[in-house]
């Protein structure tokens, strides 16, 4: 470990200028520079078509990058996949299994795959997976009768027959009831507790807004952002909203003071925070100070606060509100 | 607002995570809860580096053996085979009854299949007749439909990429996955020669064997050459089985794969078979198939058997060596 450190290479997944063009010229992945650090729980963002499952094809060196490098756990992918990959759990999208094997079966033959795996444990570690995501009553069944629920738990299974420090989940709630959901999450939530890495992509903000520290944000092969939740959802900025019987001096006490896009819904106004107060050298603007100048200005104030953003609006604000999917 | 609440524990663990992390991560000591496979586990992360198992293709191969013995499709494919000796056995048997010879009237073109008229005398005649008929086309149809769903199967289901990230590295897999084929090949020749054998000896006396070359043999050494005969059909389907896996690594559709492998059989039987095209005969993988019969003569006429090999191991180090480059290089977006 202490090697590592020195190297400076402590970031679990590092990309560096990592892009994928496809034989039919279309640039699917563009000069990515990602940095997942260790112990994370890393969400990933992006609408359909934003390149996410090219990128964690060519980190687990399932697609050869066009150009640029990618290291996992700090060694070079592709060339190092044979001492790496043992030490990745995956999940990429969506489950695959034999049809024709129970599920059992299906993990003693995946298991069978990782040349490191100690074939004298094998059973006992299908089995502690297999109840690891609650499949222990099922494991018999052929996995053709399996829900995509229990595709999904099974493949999560796969991943972990192994004790893994990075686990690269993409969507991997993708089909689960409520119920299975939550488990999924506080499974993750205990295996980053374990000290495990886990990138996990997906498409509900939701979810990486309740297990993520950290998160990036791709559009259309591009990162445009990256960094902790928080500071994601700080970087969209929060609105204030004053709720009043008085909107109309209420919205023009604000525009005194530097409140840009003023919207008001019956009694409630709200606004966009300038950066800093009227005058350009004034320190950010008090928010008690402006709640202090509507009150001497006579307007009743109700309420008054500032909305904290979400990470969905964030993820709007940064990939724009269209739905169509990305060409 | 109730945002900003949920935020807070959330900003608060990320915190924690990220102190704590360079104590934790990476040391494999995960918590208590893990129970007692943290300890081997911790003995085994200390070396760092995940050793190989020495065994670790004989694993998959095993694993692959298995995993394709076990599917609906192969165990039917196997069942024809089986059936194939019984139904010539039978037919022979039936046609025969009534003391007159194979064949009646249409004998008189003399091209009838070769040991069939034998079988009655001799059981044994029948695996060599049910190798003879299922050589052309229905062994290499088995062959073709397994290689070829080797690898395009694996990628259309997916398994693929959970294999490769398992990792079960692209050369350890083609390799097991090639001399899965291979055991295929032998598999399927050893049961319709198995079947011929049980088949003849229930239906038709044994006993010592007159050679094509008229020289008369012991029974023991008439199953000797059997054994060298099965061993030979099985080797003269390695060619298909390579172009197969070849196939298989260029698309992710089983299907196609399959009937493009099972195409090319007949297409190069066809082609084997026009008098015109001779100057290509020699370099098509079915062209010495039926030589095997010269190890019923004795001396035996190792000429064809030879080349017929020699053909074999050449396709063999081509499409293998196609594969390998193919598969090694190859984007699994599926």
């Amino acid at each position: 470990m202490e090697q590592r450190s020195t190297e400076g290479d402590d970031a679990a997944v590092e990309t560096r200028g990592l892009t994928k063009r496809y034989r039919g010229g279309q640039l699917a992945v563009d000069a990515l520079d990602l940095s997942v650090p260790r112990g994370s729980v890393f969400g990933f963002l992006g609408p359909n078509g934003s390149g996410k499952t090219t990128t964690i094809r060519m980190l687990m060196g399932l697609i050869e990058p066009t150009s640029g490098r990618a290291r996992l756990l700090g060694e070079p992918m592709p060339r190092a996949a044979r001492s790496v990959l043992p030490r990745v759990g995956a999940l990429i999208e969506g489950p695959a299994l034999y049809p024709f094997l129970t599920g059992r079966d299906n993990l003693l033959r995946f298991d069978a795959a990782d040349p490191t795996a100690d074939p004298r444990t094998r059973v006992p570690r299908v089995e502690a997976a297999l109840d690891r995501v609650g499949l222990a009553a099922a494991a018999g069944k052929k996995a053709r009768a399996y829900s995509l629920g229990m595709k999904q738990r099974l493949g999560l299974a796969a991943a972990l027959l192994q004790p893994r420090e990075l686990l690269v989940l993409d969507e991997p709630t993708n089909g689960l009831d409520p119920q299975g959901m939550r488990e999924i999450r506080s499974l993750v939530r205990e295996l980053a507790e374990e000290g495990t890495t886990v990138f996990l992509s997906s498409h509900l903000l939701d979810e990486i807004e309740q297990v993520c520290t950290h998160a990036a944000v791709m559009a259309q092969g591009h990162l445009i952002a990256q960094g902790t939740v928080a500071e994601l959802a700080a970087g969209s900025r929060g609105r204030l909203v004053v709720t009043t019987p008085d909107p109309a001096d209420a919205v023009r006490i604000l525009k005194e003071h530097g409140v840009t896009d003023l919207v008001i819904l019956d009694e409630r106004v709200s606004g966009e925070l300038p950066m800093s107060g009227p005058g350009a050298d004034d320190a950010p603007l008090e928010l008690a100070d402006l709640n202090a100048a509507l009150v001497r200005a006579g307007v009743r104030v109700r309420a008054f606060g500032a909305e904290r953003a979400s990470l969905e609006d964030a993820f709007v604000a940064l990939t724009g509100e269209g739905f169509d999917v990305a060409g | 607002m109730s945002r900003a609440e949920e935020l807070g524990p959330r900003a608060e663990r990320a915190g924690t995570v990220d102190l704590g992390a360079p104590a934790t991560v990476g040391t494999g000591a995960p918590a208590t809860h893990m129970g007692e496979r943290t300890g081997a586990r911790t003995g085994e992360r200390a070396a760092n580096a995940p050793r190989p198992n020495p065994l670790w293709a004989l694993a998959l191969f095993r694993s692959e053996l298995t995993t394709t013995l076990r599917r609906w499709r192969t165990l039917a494919l196997l069942g024809v085979l089986a059936l194939i000796p019984i139904l010539i056995g039978a037919a022979v048997k039936i046609e025969t009854s009534d003391g007159g010879s194979l064949g009646g009237g249409r004998g008189a073109d003399g091209q009838g299949p070769a040991f069939f008229s034998q079988i009655t005398n001799n059981g044994i005649f029948l695996v060599f007749a049910s190798l003879a008929a299922t050589l052309p086309v229905f062994l290499p149809m088995v062959i073709g439909v397994i290689t070829g769903d080797a690898i395009a199967g694996e990628a259309g289901a997916g398994t693929l990429r959970y294999l490769l990230v398992a990792p079960a590295g692209r050369t350890r897999l083609l390799l097991a996955k090639f001399t899965t084929s291979m055991a295929f090949c032998l598999i399927a020749t050893l049961i319709v020669a198995l079947s011929g054998l049980l088949t003849g000896a229930l239906l038709f006396p044994l006993g010592d064997v007159t050679l094509i070359s008229g020289i008369t043999v012991s029974f023991e050494e008439a199953l000797l050459r059997a054994l060298g005969v099965a061993a030979l059909v099985a080797l003269s389907l390695v060619g298909i089985a390579t172009v197969g896996l070849f196939i298989s690594t260029l698309t992710n559709s089983g299907i196609a794969a399959m009937a493009t492998t099972v195409g090319l059989v007949v297409t190069a039987q066809i082609v084997d078979s026009i008098p015109q095209l001779h100057a290509i005969h020699p370099y098509l993988f079915p062209h010495y198939w039926l030589s095997f019969a010269d190890l019923l003569r004795e001396p035996v006429y190792w000429d064809e058997l030879v080349k017929n090999l020699g053909l074999q191991g050449l396709y063999v180090a081509v499409f293998g060596s196609a594969a390998w480059a193919r598969f090694t290089a190859k984007d699994i977006t599926a």
